[in-house]
């Protein structure tokens, strides 16, 4: 097997792993506090975060463009502060791949949450546990099948990232070219045969994830 | 002793009512709140747990303000150690019956638990997950897990309403258990006539969330035409 071959797949594992890794970190608070607060605008922030499941990559890959431009404040700050750029980098991608994926964590983690009843946070406040006490030891171990939905849907629509990678990314070996752009890279080349080795492992890899979600969800726990 | 006098607005199947209460309540006392659905004796809990609040008013525990609308207090319902019993019960799928009620523990004491896992008949459900009982074994749980807390008031949101009638008649007997363990203040809403007789001390009867009697159960139902009647065909 060719390394650049492996080194495209070993880049679309690190970009998937990376976005699941910080979306999972920053989609539990996100997720706790669209399920169960109320605040000004909440219905502005659930719309935002829902976005990417009807907006085309595209749009969101220019923007991200734009964002990033030395020339808008958002890229000079970057540029001035830190000495980055972040335009067709793997950071500047990640950036752009987490936000693309907000979605797919944040609704399965807003799901569970809400599905699990009220009467088990109000039985752990009453017995004197604080609302982080009653996340970690009530409400985490009575939503793991929405756990592992929402890391294994966000994995794989990391996996099979295409629009916001090429605006974002460019296709830049070692650096922003994933499986999904090396596909369309390949066939563009008329080199059907790793074409085709790219499309069969990224077929069994998303076929894996979905069955295991779906072996998950017939296990779900009976509350009552 | 609990002193209660507040206010709420509620929203019903009949439109908005207002729930008024003003009472005090001994301790040692083991009062029901008796009324159709929808009179407030929920709301009345959940306010005494500190889980909803009132529109104003003010509820003192044994010389400690809860609630205050004046003075702006609402002590949160884990500072007012209150033993909150649901009417689904609540246990928590993902513990065995033995931590659902060493959970409620502040400190970790396992022989309470296992003193507890006695008094309530539960020894060899221990190792079980909650969705494996029965109703009346949850029911015990649940009250096992709200003693385990060591609380100041017993909240018991119809505890029996899930059962059937001889579970009922049997279960009846573990919450007076439940109450002379803790020997504190215990209020349960009922809707059962004969359930309030066998376990009552006293009764707050609501109506469109106003208190439209109180005392002993005797007294409250026997001044009443209507509910003469149905204790004179209970046999009570």
């Amino acid at each position: 097997m060719n390394q650049d071959f492996v080194n495209t797949l070993l880049l679309t594992g690190r970009l998937a792993s990376w976005t699941t890794v910080i979306l999972f970190i920053i989609g539990f608070p996100i997720a706790y506090l669209l399920a169960y607060k109320r605040f000004f605008l909440k219905a502005v922030v659930e719309a935002l975060i829902s976005m990417p499941l009807v907006l085309p990559p595209t749009v969101l890959g220019f923007y991200m463009l734009v964002a990033y431009s030395p020339q808008n404040a958002f890229g000079r700050f970057l540029a001035e502060h830190f000495n980055t750029r972040l335009a067709f980098s793997f950071d500047g991608v990640l950036i752009a791949s987490v936000l693309f994926s907000l979605p797919f964590m944040i609704q399965p983690l807003q799901n569970g949450l809400t599905s699990i009843p009220k009467s088990f946070r109000e039985t752990a406040y009453t017995l004197g546990k604080s609302e982080f006490t009653t996340f970690i030891r009530v409400l985490i171990p009575n939503m793991i099948p929405s756990i592992v939905t929402a890391t294994a849907m966000t994995f794989a629509h990391c996996i099979g990232e295409f629009g916001v990678v090429i605006m974002v990314g460019g296709n830049m070996p070692g650096e922003t070219r994933v499986a999904s752009i090396a596909i369309y890279d390949e066939v563009q080349a008329m080199n059907y045969q790793t074409a085709n080795q790219y499309s069969f492992i990224l077929f069994i890899i998303s076929l894996l994830i979905l069955t295991l979600i779906y072996s998950m969800n017939g296990k779900k726990k009976i509350f009552f | 002793m609990l002193k209660i006098d507040i206010q709420r607005s509620m929203l019903t199947s009949e439109g908005k009512t207002n729930l008024k209460v003003c009472t005090e309540i001994q301790s040692n006392e083991l009062l029901c709140l008796f009324g159709h659905s929808g009179a407030g004796k929920t709301t009345l809990l959940r306010i005494l747990a500190g889980l909803t609040t009132p529109d104003k008013g003010r509820i003192v525990f044994n010389d400690t303000v809860w609630y205050d609308s004046e003075k702006k207090i609402n002590v949160p319902p884990q500072r007012r150690n209150v033993g909150y019993m649901f009417q689904d019960y609540a246990l928590f799928p993902n513990m065995t019956v033995e931590k659902n009620i060493s959970f409620a523990q502040k400190e970790k004491d396992k022989e309470e638990v296992d003193k507890l896992l006695t008094l309530f008949d539960l020894g060899t459900l221990r190792n079980q997950h909650p969705p494996k009982l029965s109703g009346g074994q949850k029911q015990r749980v649940a009250l096992a897990r709200a003693l385990a807390a060591k609380p100041n008031l017993l909240l018991l949101d119809e505890p029996l309403s899930a059962l059937d009638f001889d579970m009922r008649l049997a279960l009846q007997h573990e919450i007076r258990k439940a109450h002379e363990v803790l020997n504190t203040i215990t209020l349960m809403v009922s809707h059962d006539l004969q359930e309030v007789f066998h376990l009552a001390s006293s009764v707050i009867m609501l109506r469109n969330g106003t208190v439209i009697k109180e005392g002993k159960p005797a007294d409250v139902f026997s001044q009443s035409t209507e509910w003469k009647s149905r204790m004179e065909y209970l046999g009570l």
